[in-house]
């Protein structure tokens, strides 16, 4: 599949979908609620991006996004990158872990770093941090004096 | 005499049905490492495993965001602190995609020699351990007699033994040291001889068959599904090999297999990572004899910028993917890094495959899964 | 010759001479305590030295090798060190059962002390069931063990004291039915009969093949029941960090510690006795110059080389092998080596009875 195929296809499916060729692969944006019907169409057939091999969050000052790093492991050479911004003040998406199941610890990491809240998540706890952490280490306006080096 | 309130009080922490709760770790000699599972026992079968982590989390994608692109390779040497050559040539190798640096020939062949070294180094390890979790000791001194003599190579090359920070961006900090060659061949040589001992004791042994055997078993789906990679997944059957898939520095030029077991239990990702090792000399008396003459680093500015925008580069360790992901704003440090830790995905899949066997079993998967904790904490 | 025989006879010959019987008597068991005391101090620590300095070997290293020459202080500078600890005992244990434990456990192994013919004609008591008091003594320890598992108030301990007392319980068949095919060959309990009946030839040689098999057995059997490696579930230290004893710290510690050693000791003494003619020397049938110079090595010396043999024997499986699963373990033991020894008992008995042996 070429990026043009691949671009059209997801256009039929997500017509609202914005797209990036300038890195190293193809990257879709997406709104927040369009993310999880979308992710669901590119894991079935006939993509089958059945890896997820990083699911992770950058904060932006203005917004936080969600970065999905997606692969078929029946094709390599299909290589998706899934963003989608959410609101940095109250930062709500639906979680994918029902899709790829790595997603669950991925997610609970980023629910800990970021504050971002996963709906219908099957276990969203702290899994890193200690259970009464206060603040989001990983957001750039976080602020440890003790702990943090600064150059 | 007899305390009893104070017995009673213990038992508060039973399971809603009455099951024992156990808590391995993060003082645990088989954990290796911090890792805390909470282990919920009916009798000696395994409920649930939850693992707590944290205890070693140095936030160092945090503190990467405050380094330069010439720091923040050190760092990443404390992360999987077994494979330290392959992270620094993850992060180097982003670095070089970001600012389009030429690298040296001679430098991508010692990289890529180096990095066969430091997995046979980790897979040596993993076999002492994970031997010495099944129950036999003597393994671990076999194991490690041969790993002594890559330390070693190691330590002529950069003067370090676990954490290298040798590879910078655009090749090596230094050339390498003038017996490199004779001292890599000395050790083909003598693993060649002494791989066999290994067989004799654990392979073949009739206990370690029986308690890999059909234990753990992890199916291909649910590899893909849980996000496992190396060999792990491969001991399942899913080719995920990233040094085929998208082959970086000399592996392009070098003849290997790539190593598929089928079983998907504890003795496939077993036999997976010793046929790895086997593999790794194969790439290494191909490359050894062959290092290009010319420069060790290529020309870079002193400060490093990279572009604005996003990079993402993978590398295959020891343990499998790692992914180094670097979102740039155009300035001389990064504004988010995440390191994509193969143990962290491996590790989400124990309480799936270790459910329901025994105690003894959750020995055996957690050694094959081959976790390093400061890589999964990061 | 000098002999230990010779030694006990003159001193009790000389203790009834001086004394009336009563004092002579009293004075024989304070004797005898002592040196049963001081046997189980140098046995402990020759035995772990031996363990470090075989497991060293076995792993392509040196062994402890700094205290005394070739290191053979260790051990003694190891146990000062466990004295100087701290007792530790957990506040929520059990303190009665938790300090009574250790104790329990080098007590079974001091009682199996007395029947054991350690030379010719030295023995504590040759208790006319000798066999049988061994192997009914034997297994109290794992009440010990169950004891200390359960007052610790510790998870791991109290698996690891559960799996015990499964382990020692199954494995005592095996090693009774292998002690009891001896029983059938010679005709009694007794030690001293037992190894009469070998000053012809070692039952392991002139009982055939079935007494081969016991002799495989019992050694299996009874390295299950000290609780060592390939069997050492009780105190598997990569799952149950240390088993039974994970909350015993100082002194007590070195208890359990000592009387694993003992305990090998004993099952080896046994084993030697049983099966390898205990104190007789080594006859090869009508070599004469040969078997006279065999003769003239002390009984003591040939008792404690088969012995050390046997312990070399069990030190070597515990450095080779990886630990069993429980549930492969029990099943070794009720699926295989139960009904492999109950045959077994039945081909001596018939060997025994149609006088098949030599």
């Amino acid at each position: 599949m070429t990026n043009l195929a691949i671009k059209e296809y997801i256009t039929a499916h997500a017509p609202e979908a914005t797209y990036d060729e300038t890195g190293e692969w193809l990257t879709i944006m997406v709104e927040s609620n369009h993310l999880k019907p979308l992710a669901a169409v590119l894991h079935g057939q006939p993509m089958q991006l059945d890896f997820l091999f990083c699911l992770t969050c950058v904060d932006y000052k203005t917004h936080l996004t969600m970065v999905y790093h997606l692969t078929s492991t029946s094709n390599r050479n299909i290589n998706i990158v899934l963003k989608a911004n959410v609101d940095r003040a109250d930062p709500i998406i639906e979680t994918v872990s029902d899709l790829w199941r790595t997603a669950e610890f991925l997610e609970r990491e980023v629910f800990e770093m970021f504050g971002v809240d996963f709906l219908h998540h099957p276990d969203l706890r702290k899994l890193i941090l200690e259970e009464d952490f206060k603040g989001y280490p990983l957001r750039k306006d976080f602020e440890d004096p003790i702990n943090m080096i600064k150059l | 005499m007899y305390n009893q309130t104070e017995i009673i009080k213990d038992t508060t922490d039973l399971g809603p049905e009455g099951e024992l709760i156990v808590n391995m770790g993060p003082q645990h000699p088989a954990t290796h490492g911090v890792l805390h599972l909470v282990v919920t026992l009916n009798g000696e079968t395994i409920k649930k495993i939850e693992p707590h982590l944290g205890y070693i989390h140095r936030s160092i994608e945090k503190m990467c965001e405050s380094l330069t692109y010439r720091q923040f390779i050190y760092v990443t040497s404390r992360m999987d602190y077994l494979s330290s050559h392959i992270n620094n040539t993850a992060c180097a190798l982003l670095v070089e995609k970001g600012m389009q640096i030429e690298v040296p020939e001679r430098a991508k062949v010692v990289r890529t020699i180096l990095n066969e070294l430091t997995r046979i180094a980790s897979h040596e390890l993993w076999i002492g351990a994970m031997a010495m979790d099944l129950g036999a000791f003597t393994p671990f001194f076999y194991a490690f007699r041969e790993r002594e003599m890559i330390t070693d190579i190691m330590e002529d090359t950069c003067g370090a033994r676990l954490t290298m920070n040798y590879i910078v961006p655009g090749g090596l900090m230094y050339d390498i040291h003038p017996e490199f060659q004779t001292k890599v061949k000395a050790f083909i040589k003598q693993f060649k001889e002494k791989v066999t001992e290994y067989e004799d004791l654990v392979t073949g042994n009739v206990i370690f068959q029986s308690r890999t055997k059909g234990v753990g078993i992890l199916t291909a789906s649910d590899a893909i599904s849980y996000g496992c990679t190396g060999p792990v997944a491969r001991g399942s059957g899913v080719n995920c090999d990233i040094r085929k898939i998208a082959p970086y520095d000399a592996y392009d030029r070098v003849e290997f297999d790539e190593i598929i077991e089928t079983a998907g239990d504890s003795f496939a990702r077993y036999m997976v990572r010793v046929k790895e090792m086997n593999q790794s000399i194969r790439i290494i008396e191909q490359l050894i004899d062959n290092i290009p003459e010319g420069d060790f680093v290529g020309k870079t500015k002193n400060v490093l910028k990279l572009a604005k925008g996003e990079f993402y580069q993978r590398v295959e360790t020891a343990r499998g993917e790692l992914g180094v992901y670097i979102v740039s704003e155009g300035g001389t440090t990064p504004h988010r890094i995440k390191f994509r830790s193969p143990g962290f995905s491996n590790l989400s899949v124990l309480n799936h495959i270790a459910k329901g066997s025994k105690i003894g079993d959750l020995m055996a998967t957690m050694g094959t899964l081959d976790l390093v904790i400061p890589d999964i904490d990061r | 010759m000098l002999s230990l025989e010779s030694i006990t006879k003159t001193t009790q010959d000389w203790l009834f001479a001086k004394f009336s019987p009563q004092i002579a008597l009293t004075i024989e068991c304070v004797i005898v305590i002592l040196l049963a005391i001081t046997l189980f101090a140098v046995l402990g620590l020759v035995l772990v030295l031996l363990e470090r300095k075989v497991a060293a070997r076995i792993q392509i290293r040196l062994g402890p090798n700094r205290v005394g020459p070739g290191g053979i202080f260790q051990t003694a500078a190891d146990t000062l060190k466990l004295i100087m600890k701290e007792g530790l005992t957990p506040d929520a244990a059990d303190k009665f059962l938790f300090n009574l434990a250790p104790f329990i456990v080098m007590m079974v192994a001091m009682l199996l002390l007395a029947p054991i013919a350690f030379a010719k004609n030295f023995q504590i008591w040759d208790i006319n069931i000798g066999v049988l008091y061994i192997s009914s003594v034997s297994s109290l320890s794992v009440i010990g063990i169950l004891m200390a598992g359960w007052a610790s108030n510790n998870k791991y301990s109290l698996l690891g004291a559960m799996r015990s007392g499964a382990q020692i319980v199954s494995y005592e068949l095996s090693a009774g039915f292998a002690v009891l095919t001896i029983v059938v060959l010679t005709g009694s309990l007794q030690i001293s009969d037992i190894v009469a009946a070998q000053e012809n030839g070692w039952w392991l040689f002139k009982g055939h093949i079935p007494v081969i098999i016991a002799f495989v057995l019992y050694i299996i059997a009874v390295t299950a029941e000290t609780n060592r490696a390939p069997f050492d579930l009780a105190e598997a230290e990569s799952e149950l960090t240390a088993g039974f004893h994970t909350e015993y710290s100082g002194m007590k510690f070195a208890l359990f510690f000592l009387a694993e050693y003992i305990n090998i000791f004993i099952v080896c003494a046994i084993g030697a006795t049983l099966f390898l003619g205990g104190w007789m020397p080594l006859h090869i049938g009508h070599w004469e110059n040969f078997n006279h110079v065999m003769d003239y090595i002390p009984s003591s010396v040939w008792f404690m080389v088969k012995t050390f043999f046997l312990i070399f024997l069990i030190m070597w499986f515990r450095w080779t092998f990886p630990r069993l699963r429980v549930d492969q373990l029990l099943n070794l033991e009720w699926k295989y080596l139960l009904p492999i020894s109950l045959f077994n008992l039945l081909l001596v008995t018939v060997i025994a009875i149609m006088g098949w042996y030599f």
